[in-house]
């Protein structure tokens, strides 16, 4: 590294950095520091505004205030280009790669040189560094491994002095993780420095000098984490000790309500989630939790169990509801049986943005009496509307309120209200307080745990570990598709199940 | 200089607004026509009149205004309900046309024929032959993913050909001599007209489309499978979570505007043609989609933005001959009035915002 | 017999001389990712500027170019419908082709059923006289030779350069563009006037090389082959070539069916330009990585930075 006398210790140096979309604050006030070479991991749940500071850092977005010093010189990233200029990269977890345009051309399209010229240096850069890859072949042939050493290369070729790679582990197999650790320790030792976003701690004690935490937007602690233990980085993470149940213990039933047996999907899609022979049961009156960051399979097995995504013939019997076959039923017979979900995206999918309240319960409740003869019933729809917004305490200014003035708190209670009032015999919830405020979290927790208890079997899918110890009976962990083993909430320690978020089940299950 | 200003969504769009929308877009128009055509030696004001108030000024006028607004109106009500649900069928032209040849089969074959359910048999092959040209596009939507933009659109073209073909051969009259047109149609496969009186042409089809008009406003508003297809077009993931079937939107929206149109196409031979000929339509089918959007896909605003289209229609031939206004001058305040409305209604939904320029560093 | 064969192998190249300029443009546009459905009036208009303006000063070349000012006028218009008011794509062309069409029978009223005499066609020497190839090749108008280099280079291009690259992507994907520092509607303004400028010169040279003669309708449905070329094409320039020279054939209609020696209704001659584009359509869109490799994959979507 070619640190000249005279020049700042310091690559980059954040002052006070504030970005607010409309009245939400992403970023407050926030403040950072990275020499050359130090990789410096940025931790926090989703929406703790990590995405939202990378993208300022590499000119993507404009911050309302605050400065960005470089080098010791305060600089205004307008763009990415400019980004580029001063030798800031970026290796995106969605990649930047156009599949219908080959390796080489990809990486034309942001570093000037002629296309055998910049083939030379890509394959130099290949070997320098163990990223194979072939700079002619077309990237929509390329695995997601491959896609992502592209994406290095690219950064690489232009000689950056800040990395900034968001969640690049997220996408790639085991194997593939060491090596590119490989490739990022010996870019440190020349001088690069990093800005590694991650959730996963084992990794982040393998590689980063640091790690700063963010939460809700604010830098809420740093820590060196090769000195910190996975339960102490956690416990920043979530920002407080990881709660146990406080609700009466459940009294499942013997006979499972909704059954999955040996699920195997492989999703069509290179860069969508897939999975690998999950099995589990939900009975009456239980709440299974599956905890796990998420992008390891949760939303694809949220899709398929809702009927969003459809079995093929013989592997319809993979899903059961009360022993009958489900598999490739659309969502509408399954909600005839008795299964109503709860989805993560409250607008868009869960709701219709620009439709009112009312005629929003429509979505799935007009099954629920509110149509006769394809006519719809505006009486009964405006009383369920009604009894929908009262029985949860859904703010709004009435049924005829659009779903998209509502708050995302009070838009959850309205979705959650909807599906218990369809009185369903299970619920599968994915996410159910993301993003929203304590009070609303609090009472839509409530309301799972009351619907437990009226016997209802309910599958919670959740990131948040706090939430999944404070309201579920038994806990599965999903990790790069796979399932985990059920444990007993009451009996299992947060560092067991962070051991598990980590893939250790998964080990073993593949060893046994 | 494109970066300073910035289009932003207004999260609530008032009522009030959007009734505005149209109310600009015709003034807008108007006055746009106005300095067109005042350049070009017609006296504004004088086209003023001759635009909007000579049509309403007699009642043949009236009648005129009728005939024309059926088949707007009437095919923009099947457009919008696909439009709604975002299925583009821009092949409503080649529907109409298709819908009209099918039902010509009919009187051509018993051109004596005195059966009274002759009319109503024409409607009904009318109907689903337009339903089905429109289908071909919705088998290949579900099928291969093949666009319906693209499909509708050649089929359009296609349609058209199969007329000229038909007309210069099987359909042609054989004592028509060289003119490619159908025997006279009998009295039984014309519409009633509305009065007695013989100088009027307005004819009973106005009714049918008024009655279709009120059933595509208890489809939208009232019945379940309406919504589902405005659940599709608004939020299609919401539609998959609610396990509405895309496929089956594809399908209904298509067969009803195919179904609309070739109605529309009877509506013109049976109604002022009285024959199969070359020309069946001066551009309803596309007219149409103005139509529709102008009435803001809303039953209700299609029936008024169709009568005013017809209007201008009516005004703009009486004007061509009497004030010099030129031929063109009804397909330039169409495209106008759409392109208003285009811009009025962004403007609507978004504010523009000044963006601070960016300082370099 | 040969000299029919001759006459319409030479006059397919004539023909789909307005087809492929046009096509060329709109595969630039939708290569961009917009759909500019206005091409039939883009050039209907162009086309009655372009007698209009011949005609009275006996200057094709000024004519050529007010031709070309009055098609990117227009296409300036639906620029700012749909780059500047994020309005729907489809119905914005429908719109602004219906005002184009409006405009040519405005423009050329006064010329109704007037002709005038063609500029001679480039022989070129030696290769002229050569038998069969010759007059079929080497005697055809300049703009003819224009329009298929005007492919080949948009072939290359879009193929070989990074200017060409950065169009193609950003009818990928706008957003990942955008984040890669692209100036997403820049880019897509540029795509829309390049096809405008082609549209222009195809209108022009149909009522003045072509026929050259001015009458209402006079472009026939010329706009819509064009954008039907492009599906044909799958969005390659070169295909697009190959398909203006076949479509153009089928133009000729029965002249070319009797050179064959048959008699085929001319109706299904010309229907057949667009019953092979929905042919082709189906069978590249079952195939999920063909039609995303071929067709812009934003195609018809409008993009906002500022979101």
């Amino acid at each position: 590294m070619k640190t000249k006398a005279g020049e700042s210790p310091l690559l980059l140096q954040l002052r006070n950095i504030t970005k607010r979309y409309g009245t939400y604050v992403a970023n407050d006030s926030v403040d950072l520091a990275l020499e050359h070479g130090q990789i410096c991991a940025i931790l926090g749940e989703n929406g703790a505004g990590k995405s939202t500071l990378m993208k300022t850092i590499y000119g993507i977005q404009q911050p309302d205030e605050g400065e960005i010093v470089w080098n010791g010189e305060k600089v205004a990233v307008t763009s990415p280009s400019v980004a580029r200029d001063l030798g800031i990269g970026m290796v995106f977890q969605h990649f930047s790669l156009f599949e219908t345009i080959s390796v080489v051309e990809n990486i034309s399209l942001t570093v000037p040189g002629s296309l055998p010229d910049l083939a030379e240096i890509i394959r130099q850069k290949a070997d320098e560094y163990g990223l194979h890859v072939n700079p002619d072949a077309p990237v929509h042939g390329l695995s997601v491994g491959e896609r992502q050493r592209v994406e290095i290369i690219r950064c690489l070729m232009q000689d950056p002095k800040l990395l900034i790679l968001d969640e690049p582990t997220s996408v790639l197999p085991p194997h593939s993780v060491q090596q590119l650790f490989g490739t990022l320790r010996k870019l440190s030792e020349r001088g690069v420095a990093m800005l590694y976003i991650s959730h996963k701690l084992e990794e982040i004690r393998d590689l980063c000098h640091c790690a700063v935490v963010l939460r809700q937007g604010r830098v809420t602690g740093t820590a060196n984490p090769r000195q910190a233990t996975s339960a102490e980085l956690a416990r920043l993470m979530i920002g407080q000790d990881i709660p146990t149940a406080r609700h009466a213990e459940a009294k499942p039933s013997c006979e499972p309500a909704l059954t999955v047996s040996d699920l195997t999907y492989e999703n069509p899609d290179p860069l969508g989630e897939s999975l690998d022979s999950v099995s589990m049961a939900v009975r009456p009156g239980e709440i299974v939790g599956i905890a796990g960051v998420s992008g390891n399979g949760q939303s694809t097995l949220a899709r398929i169990l809702s009927g969003e995504i459809r079995l093929q013939g013989h592997m319809a019997g993979r899903i059961q509801v009360f022993d009958h076959p489900v598999g490739d039923a659309p969502p509408g017979t399954r909600r005839q049986m008795g299964v109503t979900f709860v989805p993560e995206e409250r607008l868009g999918r869960a709701t219709v943005p620009t439709m009112s309240l009312a005629d929003n319960v429509l979505l799935t409740a007009h099954g629920a009496g509110l149509v006769r003869k394809g006519l719809i019933r505006r009486r009964q729809q405006a009383d369920f509307a009604d009894k929908c917004i009262s029985a949860m305490d859904v703010r709004s200014r009435g049924r005829q309120s659009i779903a998209s003035s509502l708050s995302g708190g009070n838009l959850q209670k309205f979705v959650l209200g909807r599906e218990i009032l369809l009185k369903p015999r299970i619920l599968i919830v994915s996410q159910p307080t993301w993003g929203i405020d304590v009070g609303a979290a609090a009472m839509v927790r409530q309301k799972l745990v009351d619907l437990r208890d009226t016997g209802t079997a309910i599958l919670m899918i959740s990131e948040e570990l706090e939430e999944i110890f404070e309201i579920s009976d038994r806990i599965h962990v999903m990790y790069h598709g796979r399932l985990s083993p059920s444990v007993q909430a009451r009996s299992v320690t947060a560092e067991d199940v962070g051991r598990m978020m980590m893939g250790e089940f998964d080990q073993k299950m593949r060893a046994a | 200089m494109m970066g300073r200003y910035a289009l932003v969504q207004r999260s609530e769009v008032s009522l009030k607004s959007i009734m505005l929308v149209p109310l600009v877009t015709f003034v807008l128009a108007l006055l746009g026509s106005m300095v067109l055509f005042g350049f070009l030696g017609a006296p504004p004001l004088e086209v003023l009149y001759r635009l909007l108030i000579d049509p309403l000024a007699s009642a043949y006028n009236i009648s005129e205004v009728v005939i024309k607004a059926a088949p707007l109106i009437l095919i923009a009500q099947g457009l919008a309900i696909g439009f709604r649900a975002k299925v583009w069928n821009i092949g409503a032209e080649g529907q109409l046309i298709i819908g009209a040849v099918a039902a010509s089969v009919i009187p051509i074959t018993f051109p004596e024929s005195q059966n009274v359910l002759m009319l109503p048999a024409m409607m009904l092959a009318g109907m689903i032959a337009g339903a089905a040209w429109a289908g071909i596009a919705a088998a290949l939507k579900t099928r291969f993913n093949a666009s319906e933009i693209i499909v509708t659109l050649m089929l359009n073209q296609i349609a058209v050909q199969i007329l000229y073909f038909l007309i210069n051969g099987p359909l042609k009259d054989p004592m028509g001599f060289s003119y490619p047109q159908s025997v006279s149609f009998p009295p039984v496969a014309m519409y009633p007209l509305l009065s007695d009186d013989g100088m009027l042409r307005a004819n009973a089809s106005i009714l049918v489309v008024i009655l279709l008009s009120i059933a595509a406003l208890i489809y939208v508003t009232r019945t379940f499978s309406g919504y589902t297809l405005l659940v599709g077009g608004l939020a299609p993931s919401a539609a998959s979570y609610a396990g509405f079937s895309a496929k089956k939107a594809v399908w209904i929206t298509l067969l009803i505007g195919g179904a609309a149109a070739g109605l529309a196409g009877v509506g013109e031979i049976s109604g002022p043609i009285g024959r199969l000929q070359p020309s069946l339509s001066p551009g309803y089918g596309f007219a149409a989609i103005i139509v529709a959007y102008l009435g803001g896909l809303h039953p209700v605003g299609i029936l008024l933005a169709g009568t005013f289209m017809a209007i201008v229609y009516v005004g703009a031939d009486g004007a061509i001959i009497d004030v010099g206004l030129p031929p063109a001058a009804p397909v330039i305040f169409q495209g106008m009035v759409l392109v208003f409305y285009l811009a009025s209604f962004a403007l609507v939904q978004y504010r523009i915002v000044r963006v601070q320029p960016e300082a370099r560093a | 017999m040969t000299d029919t064969i001759i006459f319409v192998l030479a006059g397919a190249f004539a023909t789909a001389t307005p087809l492929l300029l046009a096509a060329i443009g709109e595969a630039v546009a939708e290569k961009a990712g917009v759909m500019n459905l206005s091409v039939e009036g883009m050039m209907a208009f162009a086309a009655a500027v372009a007698f209009a303006v011949t005609y009275q000063t006996g200057n094709i070349v000024l004519g050529f170019g007010l031709a070309v000012g009055a098609s990117v006028a227009l296409s300036l218009v639906f620029s700012i419908l749909v780059l500047g008011f994020s309005a729907n794509q489809i119905v914005s062309g429908l719109a602004v082709g219906i005002l184009g069409l409006g405009l040519s029978s405005l423009a050329g009223r006064s010329f109704e059923n007037l002709t005038m005499m063609a500029p001679a066609n480039l022989s070129l020497p030696v290769l002229s006289d050569l038998p069969l190839v010759g007059p079929i090749l080497f005697r055809q108008s300049a703009i003819t030779y224009f329009a298929f280099a005007v492919a080949f280079l948009t072939w290359w291009f879009l193929a070989k350069t990074r200017h060409g690259r950065i169009t193609k992507v950003v009818g990928e994907d706008p957003a990942i563009a955008h984040n890669l520092g692209f100036a997403v509607i820049r880019i897509r303004l540029f795509a829309i006037i390049f096809g405008a400028v082609m549209s222009g010169l195809g209108g022009a040279y149909a009522s003045t090389i072509l026929t050259p003669g001015w009458s209402d309708g006079l472009i026939a449905g010329r706009g819509w082959i064009a954008v039907a070329l492009v599906v044909f094409g799958t969005w390659r320039p070169l295909r697009i070539a190959f398909g203006a020279y076949l479509f153009g054939a089928l133009l000729l209609g029965d002249l070319a069916v009797q050179a064959m020696g048959f008699s085929v209704p001319p109706q299904i001659m010309t229907s057949l330009p667009y019953v092979m584009t929905i042919i082709v359509l189906a069978a590249v869109s079952r195939n999920a990585l063909l039609i995303r490799l071929n067709a812009p994959v934003s195609l018809g979507q409008n993009f906002q930075p500022s979101k």
